[in-house]
């Protein structure tokens, strides 16, 4: 148990790292859906199991649908080009 | 040697999320990626908040006809107070997107630095301490006098 909890909570701050150090903003926002699964994954194991539900299908699925689209608005869907401060 | 208790690591999971978010929102220059800290910064309360009501042989709380007399339960209320915040924050995140697109729309940047330098000189026309056209880029097309 202990284990698979460590080995989720790496993943989790890894991820988080990766949101701020990625420099394609695309990739942030697909490490911040990482980060918001890994939480779900926490949260069932924690004995949560309507609060994993509603992280796994509003933190991960909904939010990143957003922030996507936004990206697609704001002209930065770019995959190989550094982007940053545009 | 013995093992940390299981909720050390989840303290280590919240507490290095909050880190790492508030490291984020206080240090990136560009707004988009603010907003994902933001974000961090969000799941890791809510992770911490969660653990307030967490019992290491706790069950979830979730009440059946069969259960045993003895079991404690998870704090339920936590859980709930979680919930709405899950829902808050993403109406936050909606909020700051479209905060994000006008300020593309209108100072064509994400960068802080920049948007704050226009933004300033906006505010210092608007109350007429500087006239439009010092500040700025000697007149826009023309030539100087002489």
């Amino acid at each position: 148990m202990i284990w698979i909890v460590s080995f989720v909570v790496f993943i989790m701050l890894a991820s988080a790292l990766a949101v701020l150090l990625l420099p394609n903003l695309i990739a942030a926002v697909a490490a911040s859906s990482v980060v918001s699964l890994s939480l779900a994954v926490l949260f069932a194991l924690m004995k949560a199991p309507d609060v994993a539900m509603t992280e796994a299908a509003i933190g991960a699925g909904l939010s990143s649908l957003l922030l996507a689209m936004a990206l697609r608005r704001l002209g930065l869907w770019q995959l190989d080009k550094e982007q940053e401060s545009k | 040697m013995t093992m940390p208790g299981i909720e050390v690591v989840f303290y280590t999971g919240a507490i290095g999320l909050i880190v790492i978010g508030m490291a984020g929102v206080l240090m990136v220059k560009n707004v988009f990626r603010m907003l994902l800290a933001l974000v961090l910064l969000e799941a890791g309360a809510s992770l911490l908040l969660i653990l307030s009501g967490f019992r290491e042989t706790g069950v979830a709380p979730i009440l059946l006809s069969g259960h045993a007399a003895g079991q404690l339960m998870n704090d339920p209320v936590p859980q709930a107070l979680v919930l709405t915040a899950i829902v808050i924050g993403v109406g936050i995140q909606a909020l700051a997107l479209a905060l994000i697109l006008r300020i593309k729309h209108r100072y064509h940047s994400l960068d802080m630095g920049e948007i704050r330098e226009q933004m300033e000189h906006d505010i210092a026309v608007n109350s007429g301490v500087v006239s439009p056209a010092s500040a700025q880029s000697p007149e826009p097309g023309g030539h100087h006098h002489g």
